[in-house]
């Protein structure tokens, strides 16, 4: 079975252009993408087209909750231009998928459990003839009343919404003496909103039908192979018949772990025998993914009167709209990091994630431990005060270590540099007062008060989370290396979501083989899952299988050299910088030639290729007290915010953040910068910016009209220090750096709003009349 | 409740009627045949021009994503009317070329990139990409004009462009970087 021919119009997805000689691990060069990215030539998968080529659109309930009559799509295929219309009928496969737990309809078929659930899609020869076929659609809604209170929803009150019931799941985690207590004692209620992943690049693919029955899907996403195998289940069809390429992806951060257009284009492609696009305008993709979990915590913190932690208790509880996702697991994130990075003796963790017919939610960046940050770190700051204690030293005095045990049980093997992480973030210069500029006060220009009543103040938070899937999963990597004509050329599924994979990929081949090197396009064709460009981990796992695959491929040659100068491989050594060094017999009976090459010269003319995989060591399932060597590895990081607010109008700027950020070991300086600062961006939107407002289960701001994310001028100076303890079970000390930015930045920003206010801030984001 | 469609005809009485014209794109007339009057000159542009370097990420002229120079000037490709850019000179990120070159040659054939180009590359100011040909076409606008801008100037200029990788800090880097290499040569 044939892939279809690639499409036409742009370059193939993720060609990428050949790096600058140079640049192994701990340099920075340039991405292999950059240029073509700079010049606009780079393909992202909403940019592609194909011969002969249908626009794909889909309709979506306006209801949170109705019972679905009758869909009467007569209308809309008398249209001239329209080639297809498809419903819950026309799915030959599985009519429901799902990340974790198969519970979402393809379209949906009876009713509809949140307000964009999809009912049909269309193909038409422009996009503008899809729009009106939509809307020609006749629904027969009857709305239901919504269920939207996670509370109720998680009470034996709340009406299930689903055949699968609407607790998605419970954990209780009970560690130590869960009857202890302390000295003192303090109690706190929080809240986090739902905050979208608002990548630039929307929900996009192209299917192309191969005439034999497959499709080909070019297609943005974070994790082809487990796509593949959901669509193909949905399609029913053979995996080898349904092949996914990655087309470019425009940032992802957790929402693309759920499928989108996917299932849809290809059903329109095979019924049509067309080529079918689709790309979703922004107001869908804010209701054709999924979301951060909105949350409600409760907090109790006990302490000795000197400061040491005795116990915490939490609850959490979290909306996941009408679907599970990843559910499942964001939940469990939030039971194993919810007393944050800390020696916690006894603990009692209650967390549940309910169904409601709110937007589903998912995976987001920091994945449960974004929100419990900001419970466990305004508790931090309370226990301070009432100890009268600085919050820093409270935190220095509590912090976790290589060595500890965790709340799940699990003993903390690797590094786990807290205190550096805290010591770092604070020790960074503080800005210079308020300045004369407009730009330099809360609002910005023209929205500013007076100088006068401007008030600065500066928080610090720590957070810590996973790196890796947990709980048992086994998120293997494949990749290949071939080495030829003087260039490694790496293969591997990676979803290069932005991230720069293909940069560190680069890397780890040219400081293992000593030569230039590539990264091909992604598919499912040639190579088996490298898993999901998720939880940090592609640094480590699909870094770890190229570095595999690369030592391999090095061997391999050392063993050829070896073999045509007639002595033992073991006379020649595999140096760290990607050469062969040893002695050969010379030209006289005695006299011994000095070797040094590197890989890549030694291979000369011959082609040599290796595959490998990767596996991060066995994780176990939590037990019913939730405990359990749950994780392979933790990330920890910790923010120091400065803000002005503006205490009339209630207008926060984010002046600075500093950090100190364990990262293992730092594989591309400039690379882990930029994760930094972008992480701290969407950090400081989650403080005081960012929130899909849902008023009975409907979405009210689906626009960056109205759902604002930071611009250059909301966000702040970022000073960031790495902590480079290399992770003793990482394939090259790095952990990934993706996540931890994200984690406690919003924290630490709620916590400079309640210094410069005294307004003691329960809720993020923080709006203007929470101040006022 | 039944929900009631609109009817299938469009409101606006011509919209379906085919247009011809002719646009004049990084220095080249280009026909523009079997577009719809209501055509974005975005999709005109990506959809029938093959130019998709101008990005999608909002087509509510929120985002900056779609930045083009139509005379000289600013815009949102995604708000303004094909038709209606008749007669103007629209520049498109693949027009963009370095000083001295001819409009169109060089930065077409990917051999020669811009020194905002080059500088968002050195600097690490592309993550994703989606904002950047956007971003490229906004710093050339704002550096045109402003050589030697301070640093406020340079985020108000640049807050129409949103970017959600970058935190904008290398994006910022990669100005200060062509600001300082403008500055050395004149």
């Amino acid at each position: 079975m044939t892939p279809a021919s690639a499409p036409t119009g742009v370059e193939a997805p993720a060609a990428p252009d050949r790096p600058a000689p140079g640049g192994r691990v701990g340099d920075s060069p340039i991405r292999p993408d950059g240029t073509p990215k700079v010049q606009g030539r780079f393909a992202f998968a909403s940019d592609l087209e194909a011969d002969g080529m249908l626009w794909g659109r889909t309709l979506r309930s306006p209801h949170p909750y109705a019972r679905v009559r009758s869909v009467d799509i007569g209308p809309a295929l008398a249209i001239a231009g329209v080639s297809a219309v498809l419903t819950a009928d026309d799915v030959p496969g599985a009519s429901t998928y799902g990340l974790m737990s198969p519970d979402q309809p393809v379209f949906a078929r009876g009713v509809v459990r949140y307000m964009g659930e999809p009912l049909a899609a269309v193909a038409a020869d422009h996009p503008d003839t899809a729009r009106r076929a939509l809307a020609a659609i006749v629904v027969d809604y009857e709305p239901l009343d919504p269920l939207v209170d996670p509370a109720l929803a998680a009470s034996k009150d709340g009406p299930p919404i689903h055949p699968d019931g609407n607790v998605i799941r419970h954990i209780r985690v009970e560690h130590g003496d869960t009857a202890a207590s302390g000295d003192v004692v303090v109690e706190g209620v929080y809240e986090v909103g739902m905050q979208d992943q608002a990548f630039l690049g929307p929900e996009s693919g192209l299917a192309v039908p191969d005439g034999e029955g497959g499709v080909d899907l070019w297609v943005a996403t974070q994790w082809l192979h487990e796509d593949r195998d959901q669509v193909a289940a949905c399609l029913g069809l053979p995996q080898d018949q349904v092949r996914l390429h990655l087309g470019g992806v425009g940032g992802a951060f957790g929402g693309r772990e759920d499928l989108s257009m996917q299932v849809h284009a290809c059903l329109l492609a095979l019924r049509t025998g067309r080529p079918v696009k689709m790309s979703y305008l922004r107001d869908e993709s804010f209701v054709g993914h999924v979301h951060r979990h909105p949350a409600r915590m409760r907090y109790r913190h006990h302490a000795t009167a000197a400061g040491d932690l005795v116990k915490v208790e939490a609850e959490v509880l979290l909306d996941g709209g009408a679907y599970a996702s990843s559910s499942w697991a964001v939940v469990s994130n939030a039971a194993r990091f919810a007393c944050g990075p800390y020696r916690v003796p006894n603990a009692l963790v209650d967390a549940t994630v309910v169904r409601t017919n709110n937007p589903p939610c998912g995976a987001m960046r920091g994945f449960g431990a974004v929100q419990v940050c900001f419970g466990h770190e305004a508790q931090m700051d309370k226990l301070a005060a009432r100890l009268g204690l600085d919050p820093v030293e409270l935190r220095l005095r509590n912090a976790l270590a290589t060595g500890d045990v965790l709340p799940t049980g699990q003993r903390v093997t690797g590094a786990a540099p807290v205190a550096e992480c805290i010591r770092s973030a604070v020790a960074h210069p503080l800005p210079p007062a308020i300045g004369d500029g407009w730009l330099e006060r809360p609002g910005g220009a023209g929205r500013t008060a007076d100088a006068s009543r401007v008030r600065r103040g500066v928080g610090v938070a720590a957070g810590f989370k996973n790196v890796m899937y947990s709980e048992g999963f086994e998120d293997d990597s494949e990749a290949r290396v071939r080495l030829a004509g003087g260039v490694a050329s790496i293969t591997c599924a990676v979803a290069e979501v932005g991230q720069g994979f293909v940069t560190i990929a680069s890397q780890i081949a040219r400081t293992v083989l000593g030569c230039d090197a590539v990264v091909e396009p992604a598919d499912t064709v040639g190579i088996d899952s490298a898993g999901s460009s998720s939880a940090s981990r592609q640094t480590w796992m699909s870094g770890g299988a190229v570095l595999r695959a690369a030592h391999l491929v090095a061997g391999q040659v050392r063993s050829a050299l070896a073999e045509g100068l007639g002595v033992p491989p073991s006379s020649l050594a595999l140096t760290d910088d990607g050469r062969i060094v040893g002695a050969a017999p010379g030209g006289g009976p005695d006299a011994l030639d000095r070797i040094d090459m590197t890989v890549a010269e030694a291979a000369g003319d011959r082609a040599f290729e290796s595959t490998a995989v990767h596996r991060h060591r066995r994780t176990y399932p939590l037990d019913e007290r939730g405990q359990g060597d749950a994780d392979v590895s933790f990330v920890f990081a910790a923010h120091r915010a400065v803000v002005d607010v503006d205490i009339d109008l209630g207008l926060v700027r984010v002046v600075q953040v500093a950090t100190g950020q364990d990262v293992g070991r730092v594989l591309h300086p400039a690379q882990v910068t930029g994760q930094i600062e972008g992480g701290i961006a969407q950090g400081v939107g989650l403080a005081v910016m960012e929130e899909m407002v849902v008023d009975g289960g409907l979405v009210l701001n689906p626009s960056f009209t109205d759902y604002l994310i930071p611009t250059v001028a909301d966000t702040p100076e970022v000073l960031a220090t790495c902590i480079e303890e290399p992770e003793p079970e990482a394939p090259l000390g790095a952990k990934g750096a993706g996540e931890p930015p994200t984690i406690s930045s919003t924290a630490a920003i709620a916590a400079a709003i309640r210094a410069a206010t005294g307004v003691d801030v329960t809720r993020v984001p923080v709006r203007p009349w929470d101040l006022i | 409740m039944t929900t009631t469609p609109p009817t299938p005809a469009d409101p606006a009485p011509d919209a379906d009627a085919p247009a011809v014209y002719r646009l004049t794109v990084n220095g080249v007339a280009r026909t523009v045949e079997g577009t719809k009057a209501t055509d974005s000159l975005l999709h005109v542009l990506r959809d029938r021009l093959g130019l998709p370097g101008a990005k999608n990420a909002c087509e509510q002229g929120e985002c900056g994503s779609c930045s083009v120079l139509v005379d000289g000037v600013l815009v949102c490709a995604c708000l303004e009317l094909a038709e209606a850019a008749v007669g103007c000179e629209i520049t498109t990120v693949e027009g963009l070329t370095p000083a001295g070159a001819e409009p169109g040659d060089a930065a077409l054939t990917g051999a020669v990139l811009t020194d905002v180009q080059r500088a968002m590359v050195e600097a690490g100011g592309v993550q994703c990409g989606f904002c950047t040909p956007g971003f490229v076409v906004a710093i050339h606008d704002l550096l045109d004009r402003v050589p030697d801008p301070g640093p406020f100037d340079v985020r108000e200029a640049l807050a129409g462009n949103l970017c959600r990788c970058t935190g904008y800090g290398r994006i910022l880097a990669a100005v200060e970087r062509v600001v300082a290499l403008r500055g050395i040569g004149r």
